[in-house]
């Protein structure tokens, strides 16, 4: 196991942040950490990164343990904060220059690893860093997260906030650097980008809901789903949610995501419940759960 | 050796880089060099003084000359009477009002003895008691030569009188500017010091490189060292060019030796460094950082005898100015440059401010650890 996490809890003050979560993650595997801002995603990744000594359990890393052997495992790892922290006064180049330094080694030493996305930056490399656009900050973040050819790269939501070109783009980088033989650690608050990892866990309030493939996840999804419109969308929610036989409504796009606690339900009685109460242009269909009305779903059997 | 030179390197290049540096290396100096030491004095000049002469006799017009032949005091008006000297002095018109009473010469010739009455605008009780006291000696001075006139005195043998005639050691002209100078130097090295390489530290924690540097094989001695000898090279440079001003301006005397001052300035650095570093491990933002220092300067400075003795302070004040660095170096810059104090001579304030030193980095090392 390259990551080996067990039942780790931390607590701030009263808070509690993670409440004994337990994880592997195998050599090479790009594996996704999902779950909504607060669901202690940032605090488990700094406990992995020894920034933060875990309250209870234990964590290794490359078999290095996250709080005995920080130094030594320090040098084995890439981490990439969600926040640009990079010097913005000191230019591409001498940011990567530093940290190649201070990691003991040079940009030439590990420039294979790090071509492939450097290069896209390198023609600006006299610019100042806080210069640079959003997305040649997070390529050179990612390039000095890497210059000292880390074991494992862990990343803190390194997509949020960026838009689709340049998140489709860096989800192209991790898969090429994956196939390098890095093993890769990420975590985000899109559902959408659980599909590109190998395995994903997902995190609620601290609490591990189910880890797995992302297909596995979604098809552990045990209902029927169906994608309901209508006009008044807002009208359409608070029925369905009134009908006795609804198990859950969740707004999605531009459809419902409903579930029956009746598997047997139909199209059609659905259609004429909904025109019965004045609903017009109803569309009701069958549909493929994704891993976002996965996450409601354990979200809500966990809650309960 | 080779990551604390390579972070040496990268911290000039962004001192060098920050334009709000270089005004403060180099015109903080000079201005407040130039404006302080000028401005800033307790010598008492020209103050203004109304006499109310209600004797206007031969005795009184002498005083009245002797007034107005005095360099410290300039008569602005005298009065026959006193209708509005109460007046004068309330507009701030007059600083002093002098009175005279009437019958003054007859009752000094008949009793021997007579009143005079002194009105002194005390807002700034410091020049109120200079006045005070200077007005004090003239009219002794005055006393002596009236009696002396008087009572026909002989050349060859003149009356017995005690003369003291002070002989000011160290700055023997009394000039101000030489005891302030030395003064603002140590404030401009304690800025540089204290204040910029505070900021500069807890700015790494602002945008979040402090995270960054963390998961870094760099050891907290090399961060800490490389944060910190910058600053102690720009304060020693701060203080040259402090030395320079001094020297052409106000043509200060050094009497001292250049190498124990430069050498008490570093041991000095290492305490206010450690304090400022303390200050950066428990602010998050410069904000904070500029609001502790500003609180710790403000007293520091107050206190440190620049201008006024710490010898005048109540007892418990002199005994909590042992905590302040500022007390110890300005004593220790005053008597190097003024006196050529050596280094045995003030190894008390020596190891004072080595402790301080000491004491102020083990505190934040501590403190540090503990949050990082």
């Amino acid at each position: 196991m390259m990551i080996s996490v067990e039942n780790i809890e931390k607590k701030y003050g009263e808070v509690k942040a993670l409440r004994g979560v337990s994880l592997d993650v195998k050599e090479g595997e790009l594996f996704g950490l999902i779950g909504p801002d607060g669901a202690g995603k940032t605090s488990l990744i700094r406990i992995l990164v020894t920034l933060l000594k875990p309250d209870a359990g234990s964590a290794t890393v490359n078999q290095l343990d996250v709080v005995d052997d920080f130094r030594k495992l320090r040098k084995q790892l890439g981490y990439m904060p969600g926040r640009f922290s990079l010097y913005p006064d000191l230019s591409v180049e001498e940011n990567m220059n530093f940290f190649a330094t201070v990691f003991g080694t040079t940009i030439e030493e590990n420039y294979d690893l790090v071509k492939d996305i450097y290069q896209q930056i390198e023609p600006f490399k006299e610019r100042l860093a806080g210069r640079l656009s959003g997305g040649m900050k997070q390529k050179l973040a990612l390039s000095c997260a890497l210059i000292h050819a880390p074991k494992v790269l862990i990343l803190d939501e390194p997509t949020t906030g960026v838009d689709a070109v340049s998140r489709k783009e860096f989800w192209e980088m991790l898969k090429r650097l994956q196939k390098m033989g890095i093993t890769i650690f990420v975590s985000t608050p899109y559902m959408d980008e659980a599909n590109l990892c190998d395995r994903v866990a997902l995190i609620q309030d601290g609490n591990i809901l189910t880890i797995d493939t992302p297909e596995k996840v979604t098809q552990s999804f045990a209902h029927k789903l169906w994608a309901i419109r209508s006009d008044n969308m807002y009208l359409c929610i608070h029925h369905l949610r009134e009908h006795p036989e609804a198990e859950s409504v969740f707004g999605f796009g531009e459809y419902l995501h409903v579930t029956w606690k009746n598997q047997e339900m139909q199209a059609e009685e659905m259609m004429n419940y909904l025109t019965g109460l004045g609903h017009t242009n109803v569309e009701v269909k069958e549909t493929e759960p994704g891993i976002e009305d996965v996450f409601m779903d354990l979200m809500q059997k966990h809650d309960s | 050796m080779k990551i604390l030179r390579y972070l040496l390197q990268k911290e000039f290049i962004q001192i060098i880089r920050n334009k709000s540096m270089w005004p403060i290396i180099f015109v903080m100096p000079i201005v407040q060099m130039l404006i302080l030491v000028n401005a800033a004095t307790l010598e008492l000049k020209k103050s203004d003084v109304l006499v109310v002469d209600q004797d206007m006799s031969d005795a009184s017009r002498q005083l009245v000359n002797k007034l107005e032949g005095n360099p410290f005091f300039k008569v602005i008006q005298v009065n026959d009477a006193d209708f509005d000297a109460d007046d004068q002095l309330l507009k701030g018109k007059a600083n002093v009002v002098l009175d005279i009473p009437q019958n003054f010469e007859r009752d000094l010739r008949r009793d021997n003895k007579v009143s005079l009455q002194l009105r002194v605008d005390a807002i700034n009780s410091m020049s109120a008691e200079l006045t005070w006291s200077y007005m004090n000696s003239l009219i002794r001075d005055y006393n002596n030569n009236l009696r002396a006139s008087w009572m026909g005195v002989s050349k060859f043998d003149p009356p017995q009188q005690i003369v003291v005639s002070p002989r000011y050691w160290y700055n023997p002209t009394l000039i101000y500017a030489f005891y302030m100078a030395p003064g603002v130097m140590v404030i401009l090295v304690t800025v540089v010091g204290m204040f910029l390489s505070a900021v500069n530290l807890v700015r790494e924690k602002e945008i979040g490189t402090m995270e960054q540097l963390n998961v870094t094989p760099i050891k907290k001695y090399q961060f800490i060292a490389a944060k910190m000898i910058p600053f102690l090279v720009i304060a020693l440079v701060v203080l040259s060019f402090g030395l320079l001003i001094a020297k052409l301006v106000f043509n200060l005397p050094f009497h001292g030796n250049l190498l124990v001052l430069y050498g008490f300035t570093t041991v000095f650095l290492l305490g206010v460094m450690g304090l400022g570093l303390f200050i950066s491990v428990v602010s998050d933002t410069q904000q904070q950082v500029f609001f502790l220092s500003y609180f710790f300067l403000l007293i520091f400075i107050l206190m440190s005898g620049l201008f006024t003795p710490v010898e005048s302070m109540p007892k418990w004040a002199q005994l909590l100015d042992h905590l302040n660095p500022l007390y110890y170096m300005m004593k220790v810059i005053r008597n190097v440059v003024l006196k050529g104090s050596g280094f045995f001579d003030l190894k008390y304030e020596f190891l004072s401010m080595l402790g301080y030193g000491v004491v102020m980095f083990s505190l934040a090392v501590m403190r540090y650890r503990k949050t990082a």
